[in-house]
Order: C-alpha cells, then sequence, then structure tokens
C-alpha cells in the first residue's frame, strides 16, 4: 500500500528545520511544525509552512518558477532529497513526525 | 530641521545614523537584517517614518522590509515581483538570448506624497509599483516592453534599474536609468518609455551613436531645476539641459571620469559632487586617494575635496547609491565605501569626517530630513 493511499485526507503534524537566516526572518525557533492534509510531499509542505509563515514566501522557492531555490537542500532521514521531485512523497519516519524536513542552505563560498 | 538620518545598506545588514542639526555627534543603530544584504532602504518623503527596504541574499532571495517608525521596527511586506506577461529574453553578456529573470531589488524610491505608494527598481531591469505599502507589486511594463528591450545586456554588476527620479514639477514624468542600457523617460505616468541617450558616447560599442547599451551608473536632478540631470556613466559625466533629450559632457578637468555616484547640493543646483574611481578594472580611488571631487559651475571645473579623507592606501570604491546630501545649509554630503566607511560633510564638502569606520561593505547610503 502506498503512503498516498495511507495518508489521503489525513492530517499529518510534521516537523520542519529552517537554516538560521529563514528563522531570524521568520520569528520562529529552529524547528516548527506544519499541518499537511492529505500526501506528504515536499510541495504540500512547503506549502503549508509559507501559509503559517508568510514571510518565508519565495525565500525557498523561486516566487516565480516555484523552484527550490539553487542554495537551498532539503534532507530527510540522513538522505539528500534535493533533487527528488516536489510531488514525490516524503520518507514515513517524516510523515509520522519521528524525523525532521530538514530545509538548508547550501555551503557556498570560504 | 532638528536632525539627519542617514539610511545605510550593507553586504550584511543595514544601520541607521543619527544628529542633530549641528551634524557633528552621530548614533549608530544596528545591524537590522543581519546577515543579509542590504541593497537600498529609502524613506518616503511624505512621512519620513515610513521607510522601505530591500533584503536579499544569494540563498534566500528577496524580502522587503517596510518600517512605520522611522527604522526602529520592521514587518515584512510583499516580495512577488513577477513580471506581466511573458517577458521573454534580453541579451546576456555573450549576446546570446537570456530570459528574463528577477533577482533583486536594487533601489526603492517612494512617491513624493503619498507614502503607501513606492517604486521599486530591479534586476533584471524592470520597473514595480506599490500602492498598498509594499504588500503587492506590479509591474510597469512599458518600460521593459520599451522596443528596445530585448537588446538590453547586464553590465558587471547585473542588469537593474538603479535609479528613479520623479519629476517634481511633472506628475506624470518621470526617470530611470539602467545599466547597461541607459536612460529612459515617462510623460506618462509610466505607461511608456522612450529613450533619452543622444549624446551618450561608450568605446565597448562599435556604433558611436548607439542609443541604448549605455552603462549609465547614475543620474541625479536638482528639484529646483528639474530639466537639468547630471550623469555618471561607465566613462564620462555628462549633463542634459533638456530632461534627457541630448547630453554633454561636463567631465572637464577630473583625473579620471569614471565612478559610480553622482549627487548634486541641495541649495546650489550648480553644484555638483563626484568620486573619481581609477578606471573600470581598478575600483579604488587613483594614487589610493580618497578625493570627492566638486563642480561649482555645473560641470566641466573641478575641484578635489581632501580635508578629512584618507590620502595614502586608500583602496575602497563608492557605489553608486552610496552617496547622498541632506538639505541643510550649509548642505551636508554622505558618502559611504566599500571599505566600510561611512563619511560625511556639514559644510559642502569643504571637510569630511568619518561618521562610523568598520561596517561591511556599503552598497547605499540615504538621508532624512528630520523635523
Amino acid at each position: 500500500m502506498t503512503q498516498q493511499e495511507v495518508t489521503h485526507g489525513v492530517q499529518h503534524d510534521v516537523r520542519v528545520l529552517l537554516p538560521t537566516q529563514l528563522r531570524t526572518l521568520a520569528g520562529v525557533p529552529r524547528e516548527v511544525s506544519v499541518s499537511v492534509v492529505g500526501d506528504v510531499t515536499q510541495r504540500s509542505v512547503l506549502d503549508a509552512l509559507e501559509a503559517s509563515l508568510p514571510s518565508l514566501g519565495g525565500t525557498i522557492r523561486d516566487r516565480a518558477t516555484a523552484r527550490r531555490r539553487p542554495f537551498i537542500r532539503y534532507f530527510a532521514c540522513g538522505e539528500d532529497l534535493s533533487q527528488e521531485s516536489p510531488d514525490a512523497l516524503l520518507p514515513d519516519a517524516v510523515v509520522s513526525g519521528r524525523e525532521p524536513f530538514i530545509v538548508l542552505g547550501a555551503i557556498a563560498g570560504g | 530641521m532638528s536632525a539627519v538620518r542617514l539610511l545605510v545598506g550593507t553586504r550584511k545588514g543595514a544601520f541607521v545614523l543619527t544628529s542633530d542639526a549641528s551634524r557633528r555627534s552621530w548614533s549608530v543603530e544596528g545591524p537590522h537584517f543581519v546577515g543579509w544584504e542590504v541593497y537600498h532602504l529609502k524613506g518616503s518623503p511624505a512621512d519620513p517614518d515610513r521607510i522601505y527596504a530591500s533584503q536579499s541574499s544569494s540563498w534566500s532571495g528577496q524580502v522587503v522590509q517596510r518600517s512605520n517608525d522611522g527604522g526602529k521596527s520592521w514587518e515584512t511586506v510583499g516580495n512577488d515581483f513577477t513580471y506581466q506577461g511573458h517577458p521573454g529574453t534580453h541579451q546576456w553578456y555573450d549576446g546570446s538570448p537570456h530570459p528574463w529573470e528577477f533577482a533583486r531589488v536594487w533601489h526603492f524610491e517612494p512617491s513624493l506624497d503619498d507614502p503607501d505608494t513606492v517604486y521599486a527598481g530591479v534586476e533584471d531591469a524592470a520597473l514595480f509599483r506599490s500602492t498598498d505599502a509594499g504588500k503587492s507589486w506590479q509591474e510597469l511594463a512599458g518600460l521593459r516592453e520599451n522596443e528596445t528591450g530585448t537588446s538590453w545586456q547586464p553590465g558587471a554588476g547585473g542588469m537593474a534599474v538603479h535609479t528613479i527620479i520623479q519629476d517634481p514639477s511633472d506628475q506624470q514624468r518621470m526617470f530611470v536609468a539602467i545599466s547597461a542600457a541607459g536612460v529612459f523617460r515617462t510623460d506618462d505616468g509610466g505607461e511608456t518609455w522612450n529613450r533619452k541617450n543622444k549624446g551618450l558616447h561608450s568605446e565597448f560599442m562599435p556604433d558611436p551613436d548607439a542609443e541604448v547599451g549605455h552603462c549609465v551608473h547614475r543620474i541625479a536632478q536638482h528639484p529646483a531645476r528639474p530639466s537639468t540631470l547630471f550623469m555618471q556613466k561607465h566613462w564620462d559625466v555628462m549633463r542634459s539641459d533638456d530632461a534627457g533629450d541630448s547630453w554633454t559632457e561636463v567631465s572637464g578637468d577630473l583625473p579620471t571620469d569614471f565612478g559610480f555616484p553622482i549627487a548634486i547640493n541641495a541649495n546650489d543646483p550648480n553644484t555638483v559632487y563626484v568620486v573619481p574611481i581609477t578606471s573600470d578594472s581598478v575600483h579604488y580611488p587613483p594614487q589610493g586617494r580618497l578625493r570627492v571631487y566638486r563642480s561649482r559651475s555645473g560641470g566641466g571645473e573641478w575641484e578635489p575635496l581632501t580635508e578629512g579623507l584618507p590620502q595614502t592606501h586608500c583602496y575602497t570604491n563608492v557605489l553608486r547609491d552610496a552617496m547622498d546630501v541632506d538639505h541643510l545649509d550649509p548642505c551636508g554630503v554622505y558618502f559611504g565605501t566599500t571599505g566600510g566607511q561611512v563619511y560625511g560633510s556639514s559644510d559642502d564638502g569643504d571637510h569630511w569626517t568619518a561618521i562610523v569606520e568598520h561596517l561591511p561593505a556599503v552598497l547605499s547610503v540615504e538621508v532624512q530630513d528630520l523635523a
């Protein structure tokens, strides 16, 4: 049974870790929780995050294209999910709240 | 007037410097927006407590901040700068077509009479306007859709609308300057725009009469003489006396006519300031001596102003938005450097002092005259 079949219509409280700049910008601690109804994907998590914290709109995903900004990376459960489809289902551990979905600023510069 | 406030944008945050009218002792407050680039902050002429700030980073893109209390507190407002329609392409550095992509806001220009109306000059070059205090932004697409738009190309720092001037004598008239396209003027409130680059010559372009492609670094206008504009171009200091219809060179006896900012004394439309920089590839003052040059004749003849400025081993730059004047008499002149110094003069530029010396690289300096 796929996650999609399991989660359809169900609300999930997903933990999200934010990089320092975005925590400061939004005035929130390192970890926040967002409620996602239905499939838990990068897109649905980030949509919920931006809905609850509007100041983060455009800071993780480009406003015009909705694509991940070049220096932003996504991790969860020790895996780099940055290149995954935004509509791919996130790991069960993220869906259940055991593990956070991590938004990270890529290392750039010396 | 009882106080002067400087809004200073830097590579790593914003600072607010305040003095009474004597301009001898300054308080330094900040940093705001720690760790972010602040290309520009500017206060509303109609309400000095209303300030708009452009906060951006390569990681997290563009954020717009607004203060309603003179910079004490800030709130994020709208950052959706979506080009109207299908923006198509402009020229890339190599001459190939490149999609129009929003990168950041370089400059905010609040309306002369409405604190809730503000213009934003952005990279890739376009002009936006908000009429709800920054909550939402609409492109004035007539500029980008100018017949020459597809041929615009970036300068070394990007392709941006960096100067916006609202004509105080004609509400329908505005000027913008774009690197590297040139000057454009609207006479219908921003609907349509005409290029205003006749007389500009750029040695990197094969056509000596090219009407776009010029790397205009900054233009300035004195409100008492709105038909006269001064320009610091990539090379050349220029002047127009017909609202940009034609330009003549007034570099005169400057040691080099490369530079970025240009400003006009608030009390005399013939007194102009530039900061000559060695060359396009050597972005520091000639001989490592930081000199502001002043013309009291509207260009042509220039005098170096050195009192209080470093005259040895100074290898900083002064960027295009990093110089401004107050409206006291004598006029205060202020500029910030890429070395993190903000210098001020309270006597038309005769004497200078370092107001603050160790900020991050200064990107912009704007002056507010406070009642």
